[in-house]
């Protein structure tokens, strides 16, 4: 497969991110209109700089005249996408190969989603017309799926399972908790979160992230321009997009334990960016943790534990702030929410404050660059859409130093 | 000469004490028990499923030249019903269908139609009534379907029969009415006497027998009383007399004749004679002989064996919401697209047939693919019929939060002997008791109604019940 990257050929300058949650009061041109502008303004330029746009929404939106229109957009192009959970990455991901190919300077990314005006619980999907025969599963129901299955195979007993799903639960709401711009930001207890009332499977209201409204966006341009707006641009190291055949519903030799697309795009985007140790060579990752269980698969799936051996590390705190490898430091989809298409951008905005030294209360120590001092320089960014055995998975990896 | 040459019968999993009705209303109900259709069965469904029986144990071989389908409860009006039973029973498309629809009469009427063509009669029947009222308990929920066909091949021959036909005002029921009414009973039995009496001595005198030669007779209809009176004064042997299923199935409608003949033949020995006698407007006496062929084509698990598999613990409001009675608080998720006629007919093989495409590597995909998943290969497919293919659970959720009538939802991966993999809702089942490794068959089921389509597929259930359409 010929996927050649463009590592370091292109920068971000400037990101902003609205609070994510329930928002009566605002919709989604005003989250637009508010992202738009913090973005802009923190890589000190006007609207009329940007030369082109990626708007990601998946059902808030169609057309470039989502954002066109609120944002009176003169006569430049505006391109809507949508690609399930991973929309917010994918725009990022467009609005790069833009900028590298040198089509245009200055590009923006955006994504937004107003999941509460539909009024239902949990997630709604439209679907196009069909024949009715297409499972009636809900995602918590799909996902859970996975937390059996994972027991199963390495010989974890459900109790203990449970333990370390709601210990991830835990981790993200504590990371939450200390993150302004989060949805829900009080720690929760881990009894609170074991004895949450059952949803699908083994998994209770804590085990799922909430549904939420929220807008984030990135101002992106070639690395060699970088530094007329920024003194710390982040450099995007790897962008890798994998679409499944989705084979693993109707495959009996699939069994619930990993998402190979995941494996595929993580594996792409380590060759991209020169990455042979993530472990080693991450200061952080951003995770899709939908649900608790699809963290613990991640772990997995993306290389930061062995295969088996991701529940014992997340036991161990290997994943925690305080950890060896932070995961979901800014409280992930289940406490900063997942509005659709804002997801990705929101999580390339918490390596944008990490990585130059700006995540306040939530900052890891030992990430490299800040004052001269050594450490590591490099996070990543993980989406995902869809369900186990059929998704899409995104992997980023930015970086706050070239080469 | 013709007769019948093979049977099905399908009685649902769940059944209603009859004493739970008054416990809830402080009046109605009786003893005993009668059976209720799942609230993802409709008179369709439900003769699907004893259709599938009653093919699985006719000659190899044999299709229909036609279905003729019976109910007093049609799933449609002004479209045919016994397409959809053609569909999932993968008939040529030069079979025919047709309906005989609304009354308890027209199950006569699909049994003649099939009987003229050598044929497949389905009779189904989904009774209710006003809560706390005689229809509501006395009645029950089943279908049956019977192979007509020649002499030749028949396990019991038809030797004669006779119709006492009369117009008068019993029972009726105005159309989109949820329930019928009926006139004072003393007035039924007296219309019916007559009718039964010439009704039978006809049907004797028509084969030559006299009523003390008959082996088994069924009785049955809608009007109690003059049931029961008639049985008493045709004056048949007291060993001949057939039991009704009043206690454990209740009266099944335009199924039940056929239903009480599906048991008689679970246990007729050859030579045995059997009247059917039906007062329905009028009495129709059917005469039966059974032939020697009859232990070679009995379903591996009789009527009462079925019976004895169901659950009889449901409740008066699951029977009440699941009938539409009782209109309960839906969760808060958007409620189901109706099912898009295009689609679904280009689908039609898969939808009402299960119908899967094998690759030429023996890999089967579920729904069926054009483009192989291992080699990509296009249009090198077969189709493979999964319907009567038996299959084990990988792995299953119990999702709380989905949309259904009788919550919570059982989803399922199931993995079906010979290969294919396949993600589907289990049905008849407690979901507490599911196990990784459970057994499963498949059965056709209505998943749901939106803006009046109704939309058929099909769901797994346990294997643990008695009475699996394939099994021989």
């Amino acid at each position: 497969m010929a996927s050649h990257g463009i590592r370091d050929q292109v920068a971000i300058i400037g990101m902003g991110c609205t609070k994510f949650g329930e928002h009566w009061d605002k919709g989604t041109d005003d989250m637009l209109i508010e992202s738009s502008q913090a973005a802009l303004a923190d890589a000190g330029i006007t609207l009329d700089d940007v030369d082109a746009f990626w708007l990601g929404t998946m059902g808030s939106g169609l057309s470039g005249l989502t954002l066109s229109r609120p944002l009176k957009i003169q006569h430049k192009p505006v391109t809507h996408v949508e690609n399930f959970c991973a929309t917010g990455s994918e725009a990022f991901r467009n609005a790069c190969y833009a900028v590298a190919c040198g089509a245009y300077d200055i590009a923006m990314a955006i994504g937004v989603e107003k999941l509460k005006d539909s009024g239902y619980s949990g997630l709604v999907v439209g679907s196009p017309a069909n024949d009715g025969t297409s499972a009636t599963v809900t995602a918590p129901a799909s996902f859970s799926l996975l937390a059996p299955a994972y027991a199963k195979k390495y010989g974890v007993d459900a109790q203990e399972l449970k333990d370390v799903l709601t210990r991830i639960a835990w981790k993200n709401h504590r990371n939450g908790a200390l993150n302004p711009r989060a949805q829900f930001r009080k720690e929760v207890s881990m009894e609170t979160i074991a004895c949450s009332p059952i949803v699908a499977g083994q998994l209770g209201i804590f085990d799922c992230s909430g549904v939420s409204d929220g807008s984030a966006a990135a101002i992106i341009v070639r690395a060699e321009d970088a530094h007329k707006y920024c003194d710390n641009p982040l450099y995007v190291k790897a962008l890798s997009f994998v679409a499944g055949p989705a084979s693993g519903p109707i495959d009996p030799s699939y069994d619930y334990t990993s998402f190979e697309e995941v494996v595929h795009s993580a594996a792409d985007a380590y060759a991209q960016a020169g990455i042979t140790d993530p472990r080693a060579e991450l200061a952080m990752a951003e995770v899709h943790d939908c649900f608790t269980p699809t963290e613990l698969v991640l772990m997995e799936d993306l290389g930061f534990a062995e295969r088996g051996m991701g529940w014992k590390e997340v036991l161990a705190g290997t994943f925690d702030l305080d950890g060896e490898l932070p995961v979901n430091p800014d409280g992930g989809l289940k406490s900063f929410g997942h509005p659709i298409g804002a997801s990705g951008l929101r999580m390339l905005f918490e390596c944008w404050l990490q990585l130059r030294g700006l995540a306040g209360d939530r900052q890891i120590a030992g990430i490299g660059g800040i004052g001269g001092s050594a450490g590591k320089t490099k996070a990543l960014t993980h989406n995902l859409g869809g369900g186990p055995g059929a998704c899409v998975s995104f992997v980023s990896v930015v970086g706050s130093e070239l080469g | 000469m013709s007769g019948i040459v093979s049977y099905g019968a399908h009685v649902p999993y769940w059944r209603l004490q009859r004493t739970a009705i008054a416990a809830a209303l402080g009046s109605g109900g009786g003893k005993g028990t009668r059976s209720v259709a799942s609230y993802d069965e409709d008179t369709t469904s439900m003769g699907v499923e004893a259709a599938r029986r009653a093919l699985a144990w006719a000659p190899d071989g044999f299709v229909p030249p036609i279905v003729a389908f019976a109910t007093t409860a049609p799933a449609y009006l002004d479209k045919t019903n016994a397409t959809a039973i053609h569909a999932a029973l993968a008939l040529p498309s030069s079979s025919a269908a047709v309906d005989s629809i609304g009354s308890v009469r027209s199950a006569a009427g699909a049994m003649m139609i099939a009987g003229l063509r050598g044929g497949l009669a389905v009779m189904s029947d989904i009774r209710t009534g006003l809560p706390g009222g005689s229809d509501e308990s006395a009645g029950g929920d089943a279908a049956v379907a019977l192979v007509m066909g020649d002499g030749d091949d028949a396990i019991a021959l038809d030797i004669g029969g006779a119709d006492a036909t009369a117009e008068f005002v019993d029972r009726w029921r105005v159309p989109g009415e949820s329930a019928s009414k009926q006139w004072e009973e003393r007035f039924g039995e007296h219309a019916y006497l007559p009718l039964v009496e010439q009704s039978v001595t006809d049907a004797l005198k028509s084969a030559g027998l006299t009523i003390t030669e008959i082996d088994h007779l069924i009785v049955t209809g809608l009007h109690t009383r003059a049931v029961a009176a008639a049985r008493r004064v045709i004056g048949a042997r007291p060993d001949a007399i057939v039991d009704d299923l009043a206690g454990t199935v209740g009266n099944s409608g335009a199924a039940h004749a056929a239903l009480l003949l599906c048991d008689v033949l679970d246990r007729a020995a050859p030579g045995d004679t059997i009247a059917v006698v039906t007062l329905a407007d009028g009495c129709n006496t059917w005469l039966l002989r059974v032939t020697d062929r009859i232990g070679a084509r009995r379903p591996a698990h009789t009527v009462r064996e079925m019976i004895a598999a169901t659950n009889d613990g449901l409740a008066y409001a699951s029977y009440l919401t699941w009938r539409g009675l009782l209109r309960r608080e839906p969760p808060r998720r958007p409620e189901p697209d109706r099912p898009a006629s295009p689609p679904s007919m280009r689908s039609n093989a898969w939808k009402y047939g299960l119908f899967g495409s094998r690759d030429e590597a023996g890999f089967v995909h579920l729904p069926p693919a054009r483009v192989s998943m291992e080699s990509g290969a296009i249009d090198r497919m077969e189709l493979v019929c999964m319907a009567d293919v038996r299959a084990t659970i990988a792995t299953f959720t119990v999702d709380r939060l989905a949309f259904s009538l009788s919550p919570p939802v059982v989803a399922a991966v199931i993995d079906f002997d010979g290969g294919g993999r396949f993600q589907c809702e289990l049905t008849d089942v407690d979901p507490a008791a599911v196990q990784i490794g459970d057994r499963v068959e498949m059965t056709f089921r209505r998943l749901y109604t939106q803006d009046g389509i109704h939309d058929y597929f099909w769901k797994a259930r346990p294997l643990t019940r008695g009475a699996s359409p394939g099994e021989h």
